[in-house]
């Protein structure tokens, strides 16, 4: 079985962003990118199944920029066999993504797909379920956890009030969650070795979806800011401050 | 053209999240009609139609709906909507919501609006990105517009004094695609972490599953929810639905205590809404302190008991 993961191409999580004085978007000039934390998870999660012989070929692939070839060298040193970058400058929205992906599953034929659940940037959590829902595949959303068992899959899901466990048939989409696993770290020696791997470009024209954006934003802002209050200097006066000042207590 | 709110319940009880979505549904200007799907759920069918605001409550009462699974009630929604007659659909940014609702776009064929938090007009609206770092006002001229909500950010419509109709609907079929195990539901008898006035929650620097039980005394006093860091679930001292934060739950309680938490980007996103906060920190630079109204600095394990004696 081969394995699909789309990587995205992030703005880091250490970095706080700043929205730009025009209000067009927020500052990624010169701000570190890094592969979104969800989906080093995808990546790991996918290179267990191969570890363990239930997948034979772990495919990364991204779409973007062309600087989203280093989101999939990073893929790669951490062990896929190859990688594909779906090429564009368009700004691209979750239901053109979920083309795309749709496209190269249909032409690589994977039977999973282990999606990030939620993109740190935009935080939109739509990507992996639109995939799903456009193969007519089976769903699981916010894994902790996966056991294959030839083509029936036992999920445990985060959800609201705890855990959740599904069972589903091939081919699925699967969303991972923060405590799937814990992502290996890049090593230099895989780094060295994925340049030699395949990275193959494709182009949206090439896939024959349109990718033009739905959705136009508008402007983006500021949050209001909260403004940082007061040290006090022991539990009497702030019990005090929070009944007679707050008032959130009585 | 109507609006279509897509309830999440457990077949017993309305989920609270659900009527924040009904309060975001009725300020686009058209009738409320809330979709109540699942298996022996007559009762939340009936407990719908009286939350202010909503007009008509479709019932489909069918048992392969009964646990929430998205792919055959995407497809049935799909069917409902497919005649042109819903201009939104809207659904709670829950993990059932979550879960439904791209699917109803992609099957559509439009863009979904993730976890907005205000409606500007009915086709433009207000959603956070970047951890709420930046808040961005988009438009979307699809026909349908497919839109998950953040309960924080519309006060729930009364429970009460609505007069919808229910009216039952034929099901759809079963896709077989997913089948429920099991679920493992964290006992409590405190309040639901996304509807309580107060919340008690505890990072990392509470040490241990055992030293975490310090705050139970205070969220006991306060008759609060207890939330965490993730560095706190991840380290095993309290079940993950506690997590709150970007990639957990979005809290906005009256009172929010952040006890051995240092503050990350990735945790404020979750609870920064909160009306009034309290850091108990042993470092006086930990970023909580930006963010809280009222702040302690010291050991959480001489603070703690000390408020909850204070408190009486
Ligand atoms: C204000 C604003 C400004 C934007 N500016 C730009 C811009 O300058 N340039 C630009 O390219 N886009 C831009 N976008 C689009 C944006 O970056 C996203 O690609 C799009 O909104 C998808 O949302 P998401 O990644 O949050 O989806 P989610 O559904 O949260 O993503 C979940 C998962 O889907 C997969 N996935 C998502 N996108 C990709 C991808 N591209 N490649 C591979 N896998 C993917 C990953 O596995 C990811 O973990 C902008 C969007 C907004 C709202
Ligand atoms: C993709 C991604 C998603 C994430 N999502 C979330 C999320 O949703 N929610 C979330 O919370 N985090 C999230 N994080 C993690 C986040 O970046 C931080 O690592 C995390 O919030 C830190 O938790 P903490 O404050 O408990 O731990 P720390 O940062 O280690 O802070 C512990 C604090 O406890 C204090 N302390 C220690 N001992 C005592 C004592 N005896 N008395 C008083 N104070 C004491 C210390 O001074 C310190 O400030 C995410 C990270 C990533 C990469």
């Amino acid at each position: 079985m081969k394995v699909m993961v789309p990587v995205k191409r992030v703005v880091d999580y250490n970095v706080k962003v700043r929205v730009k004085s025009d209000g067009t978007g927020v500052e990624t000039a010169n701000v570190k990118m890094s592969m979104n934390p969800f989906d080093e998870i995808g990546i790991e999660e996918a290179l267990r199944l191969k570890e363990a012989g239930s997948a034979t070929e772990v495919i990364a692939v991204s779409c973007g920029p062309a600087a989203c070839q280093e989101t999939l060298r990073t893929a790669l040193a951490l062990g896929a066999d190859r990688a594909i970058l779906v090429q564009t400058d368009v700004e691209l929205q979750p239901l053109a993504v979920a083309k795309l992906l749709k496209a190269l599953v249909d032409k690589e034929q994977p039977k999973m797909a282990i999606v990030g659940k939620q993109a740190i940037d935009d935080d939109c959590n739509q990507t992996g379920q639109m995939l799903s829902a456009l193969l007519g595949w089976s769903q699981a959303t916010f894994a902790s956890k996966v056991k294959v068992d030839g083509d029936k899959l036992t999920v445990t899901r985060e959800v609201d009030g705890g855990l959740e466990t599904i069972n589903i048939t091939l081919p699925a989409v699967i969303t991972t969650d923060l405590r799937l696993n814990e992502p290996r770290y890049v090593t230099l020696p895989n780094i060295m070795k994925a340049k030699k791997k395949p990275l193959e470009t494709l182009t949206p024209e090439a896939l024959g979806v349109d990718v033009t954006p739905r959705l136009i934003t508008l402007k983006v802002a500021e949050p209001p800011t909260r403004k940082a209050g007061i040290k006090v200097p022991d539990v009497k006066a702030l019990v005090d401050k929070l009944k007679n000042e707050a008032k959130v207590i009585s | 053209m109507s609006t279509l709110v897509i309830a999440d319940h457990d077949n017993q009880a309305l989920k609270g999240a659900t009527r924040n979505t009904i309060a975001a549904a009725s300020r686009l200007g058209s009738d409320v009609v809330v979709l109540v799907a699942g298996s022996g759920c007559q009762a939340v069918a009936q407990s719908a139609a009286a939350v202010a605001g909503v007009s008509k409550v479709l019932l489909a009462d069918s048992p392969h709906y009964k646990d929430g699974l998205p792919e055959s009630l995407a497809d049935f929604v799909v069917g409902l909507a497919g005649g042109g007659q819903y201009g939104h659909i809207l659904a709670s940014a829950t993990a059932f919501g979550k879960s439904v609702a791209p699917r109803i776009a992609a099957l559509l064929d439009v863009a979904q609006v993730s976890e907005i938090i205000s409606v500007e007009s009915p086709d433009t609206f207000v959603r956070p990105i970047y951890a709420g770092n930046a808040f961005a006002t988009v438009q979307s001229k699809d026909r349908i517009k497919v839109i998950t909500v953040r309960a924080t950010g519309f006060d729930a419509a009364a429970a009460n004094g609505g007069t919808g109709i229910v009216e039952s609907v034929a099901a759809g079929p079963d896709s077989g695609k997913s089948a429920l195990v099991g679920r493992e539901l964290t006992k409590s008898d405190r309040p639901e972490l996304t509807a309580a006035k107060v919340i008690v929650s505890g990072g990392r620097g509470m040490g241990s599953a055992e030293a975490f039980k310090v705050l139970e005394p205070l969220a006991d006093k306060l008759g609060a929810a207890m939330g965490a860091s993730r560095a706190a679930v991840d380290a095993g001292y309290v079940p993950n639905d506690w997590q709150v934060g970007q990639t957990g739950k979005i809290v906005a309680p009256e009172l929010y205590f952040a006890v051995g938490i240092s503050g990350a980007i990735q945790h404020l996103a979750g609870m920064k809404d909160s009306r009034v906060i309290v850091a108990i920190n042993k470092d006086e630079e930990a970023p909580i302190f930006s963010v809280a109204d009222y702040g302690i600095v010291g050991d959480l394990f001489q603070v703690v008991p000390e408020l909850v004696k204070e408190l009486g």
